[in-house]
C-alpha cells in the first residue's frame, strides 16, 4: 500500500515536471514577438531588445526554467504586467471565487446525475431509461456558451428574473450564481449520468443481484444495499475527473457572466500576453488536474478490492 | 503446410462473396436507417452540409454587407423606405425591400446570411482539424501498439502529459504562444486531440496485433508499414468511425468556444463562435444575434452525437 502510494506520488511529480517543461517550451516559441505584443506594435528594435534584456529573456532557457520553478516553489509567482501586482496577490482570490462556483456545481450536479443514472440503469431499455439517455445526449451537445446564451435569453431578456452579469466586488449574491452554476451543471451532468447508467446496468445483470431478487428481498433494498455499493465505484473516478473538465468550463462561463474567477483571469492574461500570469495560472490548473487524476486513481484502487496494489 | 484442404465443404457457401469496398461502404451507410437516432443525426448533419455547399445561393445577403438602419434589428423586420446610411459605395438609401429574417447584428449585418456562410467555415475547419488530429493520432497509435517496447513507452508518456492538461487551458496557452490564425488553430486541435486518438488506436491495435492474419502477413515478409496500415488499420475502423463522429462534434464545440473567447479564426470570418463573440455585448438587450448562431452550433453537434450513437447501435447489432 505504501509503495503504491509512493509510486503514484512520484508519478504525479514527474508528470508535473514534464508539463512545466512543455509549458515553458510552448511559450518560448514566439518569444521574439513578445515585446511587440506587450509594449504595442510601434516600438523600435532597440526598445524590443532592451525589454527582452530587462525581463531576462536573453539568458538560456534552462536557467530561466530553474529560476521559475524555484520561485514558484517558494511562493513567488512573478509580477503581472496586466495588473501591476504580484501574481500571487490576484491568483488566490480568484481561485477562491472559482472554488465557490465549483462547490455549487458539484453540490447540484453529482446528486442529480447519479440519481438520473441510477433511475435509467435500474431498468435498461425502459421508457425512463430512453428519455434520460436522450436528455443527456441533448444537454452534452449544447456547448457551455450556447446554453449560457439560451438561459440568459430566457431568464434575463424575456422574463427579466435574473441579472445577466455578476457584479464584481459587491456583496455575494445568491441570484447571481444561478445562471453560471446551471450552465455548468447542464453541460456536465450528462456524462456522469451515462457512466452511472452503464455501471448500474452492468451490476443489475450480475448473478448476486438476481440471487437477491430471487430470495425475495424488497426491490428497494436490493437497489440500495446491494446494487448501489458496487455500481458507485466506476462513476467515482468520473466524478473526480470532472474537476479537470470544470477547469475548462469555468473559463467560458466566467468570461460570459463576467465572474471574477480563475478562468476569467487566465483568459485576461492570455489576451494581454501577461506571461508570468499565464504560466502561474496554467501551472495551477495542471497541479489541480494532475492531483485529481492521482486521487481518482488511488481512490478507485482503494474502493475496488478486485484491483490489487502493485 | 502439408495438409491442403481438398474439399472446402459447406463453409464455402457460408462465407459471403467479397464485395467491392466502395459498395460495402455505401451499404454500411444504408444500415444507419435501422437506428432512428442515427437517421435523425445524419439528417441534421446533411442539412448543414447542404447549407454550406449552397451558401451563395441560399444566403439573401452578403455576409459582410452592412445595412445601417437594421442595426440590431429584431427578427423578421424590414427597413423603412427612405432611410439613408453609409456603406462602402457611399451613401445608400433604403427602399423598404431590405428584410432580415433573423434580424441584424451589431454592425447591421444579416444574421441569417452570416450563419449560412458560417456553416462553410465551421464545416471546413472542424473536419480539417479532426482529420489532422486523426492522421497524427492513428500513426502514433499504430506505432505504439504494433512496435511496443520503448516507442510505446515514449509515445504513451508524451500522450499522458498532454492529456493531463485541462484541454481549454492548453488551447489558451498554445494560441497565446502562436497567435490565432487558421493554421495555428488546426495545429492546436491536432496537438490536443491526437494523444486521445492515439490511446484508442493503441488499445485496438493491442487487440488486433495477435490475430492470425497479422501473423500470416508477418510470415509473408510484409513490411511493418504494410501490416500497420493495410492489415490492422482497416480492421480497427468500426470504433474509430464512431469516435470520429463524437470528436468532430467536440472539435466543432472547440472552434466555437475559441471563437467565442476571441482566440479563434480572425474576423471577419463568419464562423459561429465569432458571431457569438461579436454580439456578446448586446446579448442581454437583443439576444437574437447570439441566440441563432448558438442554436446552429448546438444542432450540428447534436446531429453528430446522435449519428455517433446510431452508428454504435448499428455496429453492436452485427
Amino acid at each position: 500500500m505504501v509503495i503504491f502510494l509512493a509510486k503514484r506520488a512520484a508519478y504525479m511529480v514527474l508528470t508535473m515536471i514534464a508539463v512545466s517543461i512543455l509549458l515553458i517550451l510552448l511559450l518560448e516559441v514566439n518569444v521574439g514577438t513578445l515585446p511587440t505584443r506587450v509594449l504595442g506594435p510601434y516600438i523600435t528594435q532597440e526598445q524590443a531588445a532592451h525589454w527582452l534584456e530587462a525581463e531576462g529573456y536573453n539568458r538560456p532557457i534552462y536557467v530561466r526554467y530553474f529560476e521559475w520553478i524555484g520561485d514558484m516553489l517558494s511562493g513567488d509567482f512573478g509580477e503581472s504586467t496586466r495588473f501591476r501586482e504580484p501574481v500571487s496577490d490576484i491568483l488566490w482570490d480568484r481561485l477562491g471565487n472559482t472554488g465557490i462556483l465549483a462547490f455549487f456545481v458539484f453540490a447540484i450536479m453529482v446528486p442529480l446525475s447519479l440519481g438520473l443514472g441510477i433511475l435509467s440503469g435500474m431498468k435498461e431499455g425502459s421508457r425512463m431509461d430512453r428519455s434520460i439517455s436522450f436528455l443527456s445526449v441533448v444537454t452534452t451537445s449544447v456547448p457551455e456558451f450556447a446554453s449560457a446564451v439560451l438561459l440568459s435569453t430566457i431568464f434575463v431578456f424575456a422574463l427579466g428574473w435574473l441579472e445577466g452579469t455578476v457584479g464584481s466586488g459587491s456583496a455575494f449574491n445568491w441570484t447571481q450564481m444561478i445562471l453560471p452554476v446551471s450552465v455548468l451543471v447542464l453541460y456536465g451532468f450528462g456524462y456522469i449520468a451515462r457512466m452511472m447508467r452503464a455501471s448500474m446496468a452492468e451490476v443489475m445483470q450480475s448473478p448476486y443481484i438476481r440471487t437477491a431478487v430471487l430470495k425475495g428481498l424488497p426491490y428497494r433494498r436490493v437497489i440500495l444495499r446491494h446494487a448501489l455499493r458496487n455500481a458507485l465505484i466506476a462513476p467515482f473516478t468520473v466524478i473526480i475527473l470532472q474537476i479537470n473538465w470544470l477547469l475548462s468550463g469555468v473559463i467560458v462561463v466566467e468570461f460570459f457572466f463576467s465572474y471574477d474567477g480563475f478562468g476569467a483571469l487566465l483568459l485576461e492574461a492570455a489576451q494581454n500576453t501577461d506571461i508570468d500570469l499565464i504560466q502561474a495560472c496554467a501551472m495551477v490548473a495542471v497541479v489541480v488536474a494532475v492531483g485529481t487524476q492521482t486521487i481518482a486513481d488511488i481512490g478507485y484502487t482503494y474502493l475496488n478490492p478486485r484491483i490489487r496494489f502493485t | 503446410m502439408t495438409s491442403v484442404p481438398t474439399d472446402p465443404g459447406p463453409a464455402d457457401s457460408v462465407i459471403p462473396r467479397r464485395q467491392h469496398p466502395a459498395l460495402r461502404s455505401i451499404k454500411a451507410i444504408g444500415l444507419i436507417r435501422e437506428s432512428w437516432v442515427g437517421t435523425i443525426g445524419l439528417g441534421i448533419v446533411l442539412f448543414w452540409v447542404l447549407i454550406a455547399v449552397f451558401a451563395p445561393v441560399l444566403a439573401p445577403y452578403d455576409p459582410t454587407q452592412q445595412i445601417g438602419p437594421l442595426l440590431n434589428a429584431s427578427p423578421m423586420s424590414c427597413a423603412e423606405p427612405g432611410q439613408r446610411y453609409l456603406n462602402d459605395q457611399g451613401i445608400a438609401t433604403t427602399d423598404g425591400s431590405e428584410c432580415f429574417w433573423l434580424g441584424g447584428d451589431q454592425l447591421g449585418q444579416d444574421v441569417l446570411s452570416r450563419i449560412i456562410y458560417g456553416a462553410q467555415s465551421v464545416l471546413f475547419f472542424a473536419p480539417l482539424a479532426t482529420a489532422c488530429a486523426y492522421a497524427v493520432g492513428i500513426a502514433m497509435g499504430l506505432l505504439a501498439g504494433y512496435k511496443r517496447g520503448w516507442i510505446d513507452d515514449v509515445l504513451s508518456r508524451i500522450g499522458d502529459i498532454i492529456l493531463s492538461f485541462p484541454v481549454l487551458v492548453l488551447y489558451v496557452v498554445i494560441i497565446t504562444a502562436f497567435g490565432p490564425s487558421d493554421l495555428n488553430i488546426v495545429l492546436a486541435v491536432t496537438f490536443a486531440s491526437a494523444p486521445g486518438i492515439m490511446r484508442i488506436v493503441r488499445g485496438l491495435v493491442l487487440d488486433l496485433r495477435n490475430r492470425d492474419y497479422v501473423g500470416a502477413a508477418q510470415t509473408r515478409g510484409e513490411s511493418s508499414l504494410y501490416i500497420m496500415f493495410v492489415e490492422i488499420l482497416p480492421n480497427a475502423r468500426g470504433p474509430l468511425i464512431v469516435d470520429a463522429c463524437l470528436r468532430l462534434g467536440y472539435t466543432t464545440i472547440t472552434l466555437g468556444v475559441l471563437g467565442f473567447l476571441g482566440l479563434g479564426l480572425p474576423p471577419p470570418d463568419p464562423n459561429w463562435g465569432n458571431l457569438i463573440a461579436e454580439n456578446r455585448e448586446v446579448v442581454f438587450t437583443s439576444p437574437h444575434s447570439t441566440l441563432f448562431p448558438c442554436i446552429a452550433i448546438s444542432s450540428l453537434v447534436l446531429g453528430l452525437n446522435m449519428l455517433a450513437d446510431g452508428l454504435r447501435e448499428v455496429s453492436l447489432k452485427d
